[in-house]
C-alpha cells in the first residue's frame, strides 16, 4: 500500500489532499461525509481582520466544466475565527491552514499577529481574492506589491507561512521568485481567474462586481502550466491547485513538481472528492508501483 | 446534525405534466430523517459531468414508516432533465438533509396559512401532514400559471384549499394574495417565486401576522461551506440560506 503522507516545511500531512479555502467551510461542515483524519488538512474560509458580509447580487454562475464565484471574502474576522471556528476545526484530527486575506498591509500584519498564538499549524496568505476591491489581489498582480506584504507579514510571522498566488498575476514565475525572497516558507497555486459572464436577458453583466473568479476542472490544465513554472523557478514547496477533480488530476500536480494539492470546486460536485481523490491516487500508485509520492515528485519538470 | 452523503435507490419517478415530477426514493438512515422544509442535493450523473453542481430540491414528502422521500420537481435546466430521466430502480445520489426546516412545533396552537407559488408549493406538503398528524389542520392557498398540482394531495391534511391561477382555467382568475385574509391567520408560511413571497410578506406585516418564507438561493455546497446562498437579513446578518435557512421570518429577507 503506497504511503501518501506528505512532509510539509515540518509537518507530516496525513495526506496529499488539502481543502481549498473558500470551498471548504472551516472543515467540520464535511465532518459527517468525510474522513478528514485522512486530509493533508483544511484551508479556513479566507479570513479578513474585521470580517465582511460578502458581496451583493449574485455570487455563482455555472460554466462548462467550471463556476465562476463573487463571494466577496465573507467572513467573521479573524477574532472571531479564533474564538469560535477554530476550536471545531482542532477537532478534526487534520492540519490547520488559516486563510487571512484582504485589507490593508497593516491588516496583514495584525491578522498575522492574532493567529501566532493560536493552534493554527500553516497561514496562507491571500494575496490573490479577485473579488474584494481590496481582498488582496491588489498585491497579487504586481510582483513588488506582493514583496512588500510577504516582507511586512514574514516580519511578525511565528507560522510556517504559504503564499497563495493569483494567475492573474503579471507573470506567475517572477511572482514566485518575489514572494520566495520576501519570505514564503511555500507557496501555493493558482487562486481563480478572473472571468465575466453575461445576462442576456437582462442585458448585463451577472456579477455586480462585473469580473469574478473562475474555478473547476475548467482552469485545470493552465493552472498545472502555472505549478510547472514555479517549481521551475523556486526552490520551497508548492501547494498545487486549480480545477483538481480525480486521483489523476491531482498525481499530474504531482509529477509537475507540487508537494501537495488541493480540492476545491471538485468538493461541491462531490462532498468526498478529498477522499475520494486521495484513494485514487492510491490506486494509482500500487498499480504502478510507487510507494512514496517522493518517487514521482517532479519527475516532469 | 449535519448533511450525509449517499445513494439512494429512485422508487418511482412520474411525470405529473409536461414539465412537473415527483420522484420517490429510499432513504436508509434511520438517524438522519428529513424535516418538513430540509433540502437535499440531488446528483444522478458524474462528478466530471455537466452539470457541475448538484440540485437542491425541498423535500416534499417523507415518510417515515416505509423511509421514503418525495421529491416533487420542475423540469428547467440541464440537472433536473437527467434527474427526470431516472427510471425506478436507479441510483440518486442525495447529500442532506440539509437546511432548518420549518419549525412545526412553534405553529402548534397557532392558525396556520400555508401559501405556495407554483413549485414553491412543494415544500408546504410535508408541512401540510406534520401539523395535520398534531391535530391542526392548516389552510392551504396556491397559485399557479395555468394548470394546478397536488392540490387533491393537500386536501386530506387542510381545513380548506383554494386556488387561484394567472390563466383563469383554473379557481381563482388572479394572484394567489386575492385568495385570503393575513387577519384571519397568526403565522403565514409561503414558499414561491420572489415577487409573491414579498407579495405575502408586506400584507402578512401590515395585518401583523408572522410570515415565514422558504427560500430557494443559487447554492453550490447545500452545506454552509461556500457561502455562495448568502442572504444578509435585516435583522440577522448575513446568513446561509442552505443552513440557517431556507426558512427565515419574511421581514428579515423583505422587510
Amino acid at each position: 500500500m503506497a504511503d501518501l503522507r506528505v512532509n510539509l516545511l515540518g509537518k507530516t500531512l496525513n495526506g496529499p489532499v488539502i481543502g481549498a479555502s473558500g470551498t471548504y467551510g472551516y472543515g467540520v461542515e464535511y465532518a459527517d461525509m468525510v474522513d478528514l483524519t485522512k486530509l493533508g488538512g483544511v484551508c479556513s474560509k479566507g479570513l479578513t481582520l474585521n470580517g465582511k458580509p460578502g458581496n451583493e447580487g449574485e455570487r455563482l454562475w455555472e460554466t462548462p466544466s467550471g463556476l465562476i464565484n463573487s463571494i466577496g471574502l465573507q467572513n467573521p474576522g479573524v477574532q472571531h475565527f479564533i474564538q469560535h471556528e477554530l476550536p471545531e476545526m482542532q477537532t478534526m484530527g487534520t492540519a490547520i491552514f488559516a486563510n487571512l486575506g484582504g485589507g490593508c498591509i497593516e491588516d496583514y500584519e495584525e491578522g498575522t499577529r492574532l493567529l501566532n498564538d493560536t493552534p493554527v499549524d500553516f497561514i496562507e496568505l491571500n494575496i490573490s481574492c479577485p473579488n474584494v476591491k481590496h481582498g488582496g489581489i491588489a498585491y497579487g498582480v504586481k510582483a513588488e506589491s506582493a514583496k512588500e506584504v510577504v516582507s511586512r507579514v514574514k516580519a511578525v510571522c511565528k507560522k510556517p507561512l504559504i503564499v497563495k498566488l493569483s494567475p492573474n498575476a503579471e507573470s506567475i514565475p517572477e511572482m514566485a521568485a518575489a514572494c520566495v525572497e520576501a519570505g514564503a516558507d511555500a507557496l501555493s497555486l493558482v487562486n481563480t481567474f478572473q472571468a465575466m459572464a453575461i445576462d442576456l436577458e437582462r442585458r448585463q453583466p451577472v456579477f455586480k462586481n462585473v469580473y469574478a473568479g473562475l474555478s473547476g476542472p475548467a482552469i485545470r490544465p493552465i493552472a498545472l502550466r502555472m505549478v510547472h513554472q514555479v517549481c521551475k523557478t523556486v526552490k520551497v514547496p508548492v501547494i498545487g491547485l486549480g480545477g483538481i477533480a480525480t486521483g489523476r488530476d491531482a498525481l499530474e500536480f504531482i509529477m509537475a513538481g507540487a508537494t501537495a494539492v488541493q480540492v476545491g470546486t471538485a468538493n461541491f460536485a462531490d462532498p468526498k472528492a478529498c477522499n475520494r481523490i486521495t484513494q485514487e491516487m492510491a490506486e494509482w500508485m500500487d498499480k504502478n508501483s510507487v510507494k512514496t509520492l517522493e518517487e514521482i515528485r517532479g519527475c516532469c519538470l | 446534525m449535519r448533511a450525509l452523503n449517499c445513494d439512494c435507490k429512485v422508487l418511482e419517478n412520474i411525470r405529473l405534466n409536461e414539465s412537473i415530477c415527483l420522484l420517490k426514493a429510499q432513504w436508509t438512515d434511520k438517524d438522519h430523517c428529513p424535516k418538513a422544509g430540509q433540502f437535499y442535493m440531488l446528483r444522478c450523473w458524474k462528478q466530471d459531468e455537466a452539470p457541475l453542481l448538484s440540485r437542491p430540491i425541498s423535500v416534499h414528502e417523507w415518510d417515515a414508516e416505509t423511509q421514503t422521500i418525495s421529491f416533487l420537481y420542475e423540469v428547467r435546466g440541464e440537472g433536473t432533465h437527467k434527474i427526470a430521466a431516472l427510471k425506478t430502480g436507479e441510483l440518486l445520489n442525495l447529500t442532506g438533509p440539509a437546511g432548518n426546516g420549518w419549525p412545526v412545533e412553534q405553529l402548534l396552537g397557532k392558525k396556520v396559512a400555508l401559501v405556495g407559488g407554483g413549485i414553491g408549493t412543494a415544500p408546504l406538503y410535508q408541512l401540510a401532514k406534520e401539523l395535520a398528524a398534531k391535530g391542526e389542520k392548516p389552510s392551504y392557498f396556491a397559485g399557479f400559471r395555468d394548470e394546478p398540482y397536488r392540490m387533491e394531495a393537500f386536501a386530506p391534511f387542510c381545513q380548506t384549499t383554494a386556488l387561484a391561477t394567472d390563466s383563469g382555467r383554473f379557481g381563482h382568475h388572479g394572484l394567489v394574495t386575492e385568495l385570503f385574509d393575513p387577519k384571519d391567520f397568526d403565522v403565514i408560511c409561503c414558499c414561491g417565486p420572489t415577487p409573491m413571497m414579498k407579495a405575502v410578506t408586506k400584507l402578512a406585516l401590515e395585518a401583523g401576522t408572522e410570515v415565514l418564507v422558504s427560500l430557494e438561493n443559487k447554492m453550490a455546497c447545500g452545506i454552509g461551506a461556500c457561502l455562495g446562498c448568502t442572504c444578509h437579513t435585516k435583522n440577522n446578518g448575513a446568513i446561509s440560506v442552505c443552513k440557517q435557512g431556507p426558512v427565515l421570518k419574511g421581514e428579515d429577507v423583505y422587510g
